[in-house]
């Protein structure tokens, strides 16, 4: 398995047709900008829902015209119900992890870029990648049916047709379980609340649909990584992003077979009166479990045994959201910091052992679900320990920034956006992750704040990093620089505020999935609170509309780029913009140096790409110099 | 190549990789912007001017080698479910006479499928042929007794839903069932790629593709053994 | 741009930092024996939590300061690919912080969670549903009668399925606030009827889910008279955010007063404990 690739040259003519050429293509290219696109989709869903969660708590018993000509049952008079939020609650969740944070950072730079920085023409199995789009594509049209299911009356009722755990029209958005769907509440079925019929069948089936969609991708990342690398290019001579890309897919075929396993069950105990997650002796709206054809006899299952499937999934799962997110930042670092990135090794081994770890500590999201308190402890030390090697990656971060040449570019603000909010975010984790402090911490707002600030913004603020770096590569043309400025300033200043105020709510002690806080005494101070979060999140997500103009508008009207507008050292810069069909016009690359040569004494330039054959480099770590 | 593609269903993972080795579909116009320019740098190839990709069989072998990890992570998902639920209101199931013909019979049938491959290897295509066959054969009848086992189960009082240990014979035993169906398609598209012209081209595709279809039928047989053992333990 | 960023940075930092020191938001007053431990531990954190992200934060700025391309000189960057003594030393230190916060952070849970309520603790039945809380109390006789859910009936005020049969449940009462004794040991036996709820005070400093199927058996000792808030702190439904109570901690003799009164008095004098004592002034 050398470096030295046992691919030739592939030729076929390209497509011509349009269908073949951007709707089933298996060019991983154009295959890239589909998952883009549909994490583009869904993020506006998610921020719509978040908006509206922001204006039911902020401004409760406010008559909202729109909801109330669109949702007439969810939100009567214009006024949300508390199903009506909780099913917010739980669509955000799950839209936004699972089809923007798990597809634009992996299915979509990934796909676009893996091949290309590793010197291959395309994935390996460029089929089954077009399959792994399609497939995810119908989890997220499945999700969206719930919506519709469960907020229409008339469709909500056809649907029962298919079986009595089927019925829909309650008039919410979606479940109420939140994206963590807990048995039994996510198991009983309709009779533990509204929108848990249709719409709960429906979220299960579209998350399994989408498990298969990402362990198909998985695949295809891991054996082009291993395989398809061009001559020259050595493991220790990838970007980071790669680096980033392969742990992330190996997370994801590890983890994913375990959420569809337990999906599966749900499904069952949903649909076919299993008992995986119900207990026996149950009593639910007035009816005793076996009693009563609407809730069927239940014996011997286990709630805690949803949550150890989940997790072991789930936490995973957020590895997998934000380690993209860091490759990308390491790399833009770099090439705007023109410097190598500090201690490339370090950073491997950091992945490495952040993928590893991440698979250990699930039992945190459970210290006080009635788990063994000796397994709470392990958990909590295992932990504290994950903590290290991100410290890690933020010192190196740091480090490549000492002694640099910043050149402040749009992509190179979201890249230093990125870590500053990753500290923000992932520092807060030495609270969280110790069992102790859990005991008052569980279920409040600091959870929100925490994961909030390493997903949902450090996250994103890689992707928005990554967009505005690769865009002018993708689409021959820059993202308009001003506008870029704009919305990161807005943005940057914006989530902080939003989210910094959510801990000292949690301290104070502000549940999650709370619709109200109006019954609570010790919640009453914080109104002042809850609106400035609320008034900042509206100028926030107001300006995710610059960034949305920006993208479209740029991609016909943006300024001419060339190959290599940047002055990068990589793969992806040394080819055409954009790359021809099969990446390198048959002319595979043949690699020299390390992907991180800036600044090298003595260059011509303060840059030496990868493919640079006549330049002396000196050995840095021992992997840059003609050896290997 | 019909009938693996309608099993296709079955085991998407799997059998999409057959499609793969169909030629491409073809693509690659991109958005706005020119195509084809010639590439910077010092890009380098001694390219062979040929038509079709250059086949690598560790692009398979990989490949089905983590398609199996992620098909072993669900069955471990399933069977830690399986002993976590609880003990309550539960009497023991006893296990169906036929599961123990199931397990004669996917022993039976490695063993074929190791003959198969090492005829192959031996250059020797019909006896190759023959033990396929076997192997096929052999895999319905693992089906078969399964679905046996089940009648047995039913007329034990032993239903899908009730207890969750009950429950799991049939689901673990569907779902096991269900991959090997995928397995089958994929031994059916060894038969049909023996009987076929291209058979002569490339002995190293051959030899590829059995490998792996090996790798999978093997683990599907190593995945009902212990199926078979946990529900013989923890019955 | 790299001073705007630098200046924008140390600023946000320096609002999170007031936000926290300021002190007008923060934990409820502490009411329980292991609250000042829990708080203190996290004051430990928190300051660890601060200074990591201040100087964090103070970093990056000063390299976006500091290091900004002025354009002006054609010098290069520092060529360096890293130093495996500053790996090695950073890493220890983060490690070794890192860990002993997460040793020192057992304590307080070790002290609740790995053993028994100790002998003469005062227990309670805590049945949550759906949404409402049912304290299940064992009367004079210090014996909890017999429950089982077949006679469970909401609709003639049986919530928790109490047996009739059953001579040791003739003086319990179940009620839908909570009563303990004051600088005592209470022993919470914890069961759900349909989903997972979470029985949390704020003031307690203490949380656990409730989990059908499952009887989970917790103790805290609290040591302040009073009337708190008693909130749902698991998703449970849709209206999770309206599953109130309240947790009365009474003196020794108010608690044996109301342990000799059946069903009906017990109710009755619940309701004018609740009226009695204030909740707690917030700011």
């Amino acid at each position: 398995m050398s470096a030295e690739t046992h691919e030739g040259v592939h030729r076929h003519p390209a497509p011509t047709s349009f269908i073949r050429k951007y709707i089933f293509s298996v060019d991983h290219k154009i295959i890239g900008i589909q998952y883009i696109m549909l994490a583009l989709a869904a993020v506006a869903v998610g921020m719509t829902m978040s908006l509206l969660m922001r204006l039911n708590l902020s401004w409760p018993g406010t008559h909202w015209p729109i909801l109330e000509t669109l949702f007439p049952t969810g939100a009567p008079g214009g006024v949300m119900t508390p199903e009506f939020y909780l099913s917010l609650v739980t669509m955000h969740g799950t839209i936004m992890v699972f089809f923007v944070l798990t597809t634009a950072p992996q299915g979509g730079f990934g796909n676009y870029f893996l091949p290309i920085q590793i010197g291959a023409e395309d994935m390996a199995f460029p089929v089954l990648n077009m399959l792994s789009f399609w497939v995810t594509l119908v989890g997220f049209i499945v999700i969206l049916l719930a919506i519709f299911v469960e907020g229409n009356q008339s469709l909500g009722q056809a649907f029962a047709a298919i079986g009595p755990s089927f019925t829909g029209g309650s008039g919410t958005v979606g479940p109420i379980g939140g994206w963590t769907g807990y048995a039994p509440l996510s198991a009983l079925g309709k009779i533990a609340g509204p929108g848990q019929g249709a719409g709960m069948n429906l979220w299960v089936i579209s998350i399994a649909i989408f498990c298969v969609g990402s362990l198909l991708g998985a695949l295809n990342f891991i054996t082009t990584l291993l395989n398809m690398r061009t001559k020259g290019m050595s493991l220790m001579r990838m970007p980071l992003t790669c680096w980033a890309w392969f742990t992330t897919a190996v997370l994801a075929l590890l983890s994913f077979p375990v959420l569809l396993g337990g999906g599966i069950l749900l499904l069952l105990d949903r649909i076919a009166g299993t008992s995986f997650f119900i207990p026996s002796g149950l009593y639910v709206s007035g009816l005793l479990s076996g009693t009563n054809p609407n809730f069927p006899l239940h014996t011997g299952g286990s709630p805690i045994l949803w949550q150890h499937l989940f997790w072991f999934f789930g936490h995973p799962e957020v590895y997998i959201a934000i380690l993209p997110g860091m490759g990308a930042t390491s790399h833009i670092l770099s090439t705007f910091a023109r410097k190598p990135v500090f201690g490339y090794r370090a950073m491997v081994f950091a992945i490495f052992a952040i993928g590893l770890l991440g698979f250990f500590v699930w039992g945190h999201h459970m210290f006080i679900s009635g788990m063994s308190p000796y397994s709470a402890i392990a958990f909590s030390v295992l932990t504290l320990s994950i903590g290290v090697p991100s410290a890690v990656k933020t010192f190196n971060w740091i480090g490549t920034l000492w002694g640099a040449r910043i050149r402040f570019t749009t992509a190179m603000l979201f890249a230093l956006g990125f870590v500053s909010l990753f500290v923000a975010g992932g520092i807060t984790g030495l609270i969280l992750g110790q069992s102790s402090l859990d005991l008052a911490m569980h279920d409040t707002y600091i959870v929100t704040a925490h994961f909030h600030l390493v997903m949902g913004v450090a996250s994103i603020f890689g992707m928005f990093a990554a967009l505005y770096f690769w865009f002018p590569k993708m689409f021959g043309r820059f993202m308009n620089e001003s506008i870029g400025r704009i919305h990161f300033w807005l943005t940057f200043i914006g989530v902080y505020t939003i989210f910094v105020p959510m801990h000292i709510m949690g301290i104070v002690g502000m549940p999650r999935r709370y619709s109200s806080f109006a019954e609570y005494e010790f919640l009453k101070t914080l109104h002042p609170l809850v609106l400035l979060v609320s008034v900042a999140a509206v100028i926030t997500i107001s300006a995710q509309l610059l960034f949305y103009f920006n993208v479209f508008w740029s991609i016909f009207k943006g300024k001419k780029a060339g190959d290599n507008p940047w002055e990068a050292t990589t793969l992806e810069w040394t080819t055409a913009t954009p790359p021809p069909h099969d990446n390198f016009a048959g002319v595979l690359p043949t690699v020299y140096h390390g992907p991180y040569e800036f600044a090298v004494p003595g260059a011509p330039k303060d840059y030496v790409m990868q493919t640079d054959a006549g330049a002396d480099v000196p050995s840095g770590d021992g992997h840059n110099g003609h050896k290997h | 190549m019909l009938g693996p593609m309608c099993q296709a269903v079955m085991a998407t993972m799997v059998t999409s990789t057959k499609k793969a080795t169909t030629k491409g579909m073809g693509s690659g116009g991109r958005f706005p912007g020119p195509n084809g320019k010639k590439p910077g740098g010092n890009g380098f190839h001694g390219g062979d001017g040929g038509n079709k990709r250059k086949f690598s069989p560790w692009s398979y072998r990989i490949t089905m080698w983590m398609v199996l990890a992620a098909i072993v992570m669900m069955f471990g998902a399933l069977s830690v479910a399986y002993v976590m639920v609880s003990e309550e209101q539960r009497t023991p199931v006893p296990m169906p006479r036929m599961f123990f013909v199931s397990t004669g019979l996917i022993l039976v049938s490695s063993a074929t499928f190791h003959q198969a491959k090492k005829a192959l290897e031996q250059n020797r295509a019909d006896t190759h042929l023959r033990w396929l066959l076997a192997t096929l054969g052999l895999g319905f009848g693992f089906l078969i007794s399964q679905l046996a086992g089940w009648r047995e189960l039913a007329r034990a009082g032993v239903y899908f839903s009730g207890h969750p240990r009950s429950t799991f014979f049939y689901l673990a035993t569907a779902l096991h069932g269900g991959h090997l169906l995928g397995g089958i398609g994929l031994v059916f598209y060894l038969v049909i790629r023996r009987l076929r012209p291209l058979w002569q081209l490339s002995a190293e595709k051959n030899v590829t593709w059995t490998r792996v279809v090996g790798l999978y039928w093997h683990t599907m047989d190593g995945i009902w053994i212990w199926l078979f053992a946990l529900l013989l333990i923890f019955k | 741009m790299g001073r705007v960023l630098a200046v924008i940075i140390w600023i946000i930092t320096l609002l999170s930092v007031l936000l926290f020191v300021a002190g007008k938001w923060w934990f409820p007053e502490a009411i329980s024996e292991h609250a000042p431990a829990l708080d203190r531990q996290f004051l430990i954190t928190i300051v660890v939590v601060g200074i990591s992200f201040t100087a964090a934060q103070v970093g990056l700025g000063w390299m976006v300061w500091k290091y900004r391309d002025t354009g002006s000189s054609s010098d290069r960057a520092t060529y360096s690919h890293g130093s495996n003594r500053l790996e090695v030393l950073w890493t220890v230190i983060t490690a070794v912080v890192f860990i002993s916060l997460g040793v020192m952070g057992q304590s307080v849970w070790a002290s609740l969670r790995l053993h028994d309520a100790p002998a003469g603790s005062y227990s309670v039945e805590v049945v949550a549903q759906q949404f409402q809380w049912n304290f299940h109390y064992a009367g004079k006789d210090g014996k909890f009668g017999r429950t089982d859910p077949k006679f469970i009936d909401d609709g003639s005020l049986n919530f928790i399925g109490i047996d009739a049969t059953d001579t040791a449940g003739a003086d319990d009462a179940v009620t839908s606030a909570l009563a303990i004794p004051v600088n005592r040991p209470v022993e919470l036996r914890l069961r759900s009827k349909d989903v997972i709820h979470n029985f949390w005070v704020p003031q307690l400093r203490f949380k656990q889910d409730l989990v059908p199927g499952m009887e989970i058996k917790v103790h805290f000792t609290a040591n302040k008279v009073g009337k708190y808030e008693l909130a749902c702190a698991e998703l449970c439904g849709q209206l999770h955010f309206k599953m109130k109570s309240y947790m009365l901690v009474l003196p020794e003799e108010e608690i044996q007063q109301l342990q000799a009164m059946p069903q009906e008095q017990f109710q009755a004098k619940m309701a004018v404990l609740l009226a009695k004592y204030p909740l707690p002034t917030y700011q």
